[in-house]
């Protein structure tokens, strides 16, 4: 049995993980009320270029297309991009993208395809550096930005072309975690390149006039639908970091409590005990006068 | 007598409102938009959009890099990367 003093010690420790854990989980709270705002911010961009994408990707098709939209003709090596957080303490966030990731990899390679991965952020690294550590094509680093933005999409999608140009893979995935609520964050694989047709639902009635032409307005626009998807996960991430974060130290939390309370009574127990023998001596020491 | 105007970045919507005129500096030259004007879609080149609040009124400039523009029964809208000011 542990002593009082071991008791008290291991009472006041939890107590102060707790009030970390405690502040982790509202500064999370604050966070995730932003992330969500700034994702819900993005969407009217994301939305229209998806319209004009659509629009665009109907009328161009066949020799015409950029390569960026009909593929290099080959599905032989794919890249799979995988997005993480740079901090840890949110639960299996992270774990659960790579999971995803080293899955679809492990299909791949089955299929007889050549994998390479391109990592954002810094809690994805370790986990696939050791499954496959011949395979990670590029680190991407944000741990010098405080939350990742429209740039830091925008050279990740420079990177990915200056690769895809230089004939470095056929197919990229994104992999990223859905922020549903809270309490779910579905990690998602999301094909980026080459782009996939946006689903046309609204075939244009008018006659459009094009300035320039079709194919050139889509090959400009494809690099930047490309950043807005990246962008857009990104956001969706960061709503999922703060969200898985808040749920994990929200459970952390509530623990430490429960265990405060199993401590404290363990230590009252032993107290009282401690007294008890105490008294008995006296009393066994009085009688024996 | 109005066109509605939408200035979209990544970031946010910036503008939504009522002008009178735009004057877009697209790719192939500038063009101005006025209410009813046929669809249109262009890519811009970096440079100013010319905002015409009221007829005669004074012009407000918005700077914009990596833009397109698209005018359809909505009206005007601008997609922009980066929109400075």
């Amino acid at each position: 049995m542990a002593s009082l003093k071991e008791l008290k010690g291991r009472i006041n420790s939890v107590k102060s993980t707790q009030k970390i854990t405690k502040a982790k989980q509202m500064v999370a709270a604050a966070k995730l009320r932003k992330a969500q705002a700034a994702a819900e911010a993005a969407r009217p961009y994301a939305e229209r270029l998806g319209k004009v994408m659509a629009s665009l990707a109907s009328k161009v098709s066949g020799e015409g297309a950029p390569k960026l939209f009909a593929g290099t003709g080959k599905d032989q090596r794919h890249l799979l991009v995988v997005a993480n957080s740079d901090k840890g303490l949110a639960g299996a966030f992270n774990s659960n993208i790579v999971r995803a990731a080293l899955a679809k990899a492990a299909e791949l390679k089955a299929e007889g395809k050549e994998v390479d991965f391109y990592l954002v952020g810094r809690k994805g690294r370790a986990p696939i550096r050791r499954a496959h550590p011949q395979n990670i094509a590029r680190m991407f680093d944000t741990t010098d930005v405080r939350e990742p933005g429209y740039e830091e999409a925008e050279r990740i999608v420079a990177e990915l072309m200056e690769m895809y140009d230089a004939g470095k893979f056929d197919v990229a995935h994104l992999f990223y975690s859905k922020f549903k609520s809270a309490l779910t964050q579905e990690p998602t694989r999301l094909q980026i390149i080459p782009v996939p047709a946006p689903e046309t639902a609204t075939a244009s009635q008018a006659a459009v006039e094009y300035e320039p032409d079709e194919e050139e307005i889509l090959a400009e626009l494809l690099p930047r639908y490309l950043k807005t998807q990246v962008f857009g996960a990104l956001l969706e991430n960061q709503a999922s970091e703060q969200g898985a974060s808040m749920t994990a130290m929200d459970n952390a939390t509530r623990n430490a409590g429960e265990l405060i309370n199993k401590l404290t009574i363990q230590y009252n127990r032993s107290r009282q005990a401690a007294i008890t023998t105490e008294l008995i001596e006296i009393i066994a020491g009085a009688e024996a006068l | 007598m109005a066109l509605h105007f939408e200035l979209v970045t990544p970031a946010k919507l910036v503008r939504s409102e009522e002008v009178h005129m735009v004057v877009v500096p697209g790719t192939e030259g500038d063009f101005g938009v006025l209410e009813g004007h046929a669809p249109v879609m262009s890519t811009i080149r970096d440079g100013a959009i010319q905002v015409f609040r009221t007829e005669g009124a004074a012009a407000e400039n918005i700077a914009v890099r990596g833009g397109f523009a698209e005018v359809g029964e909505n009206g005007l809208t601008v997609l922009a990367e980066h929109v400075e000011g």
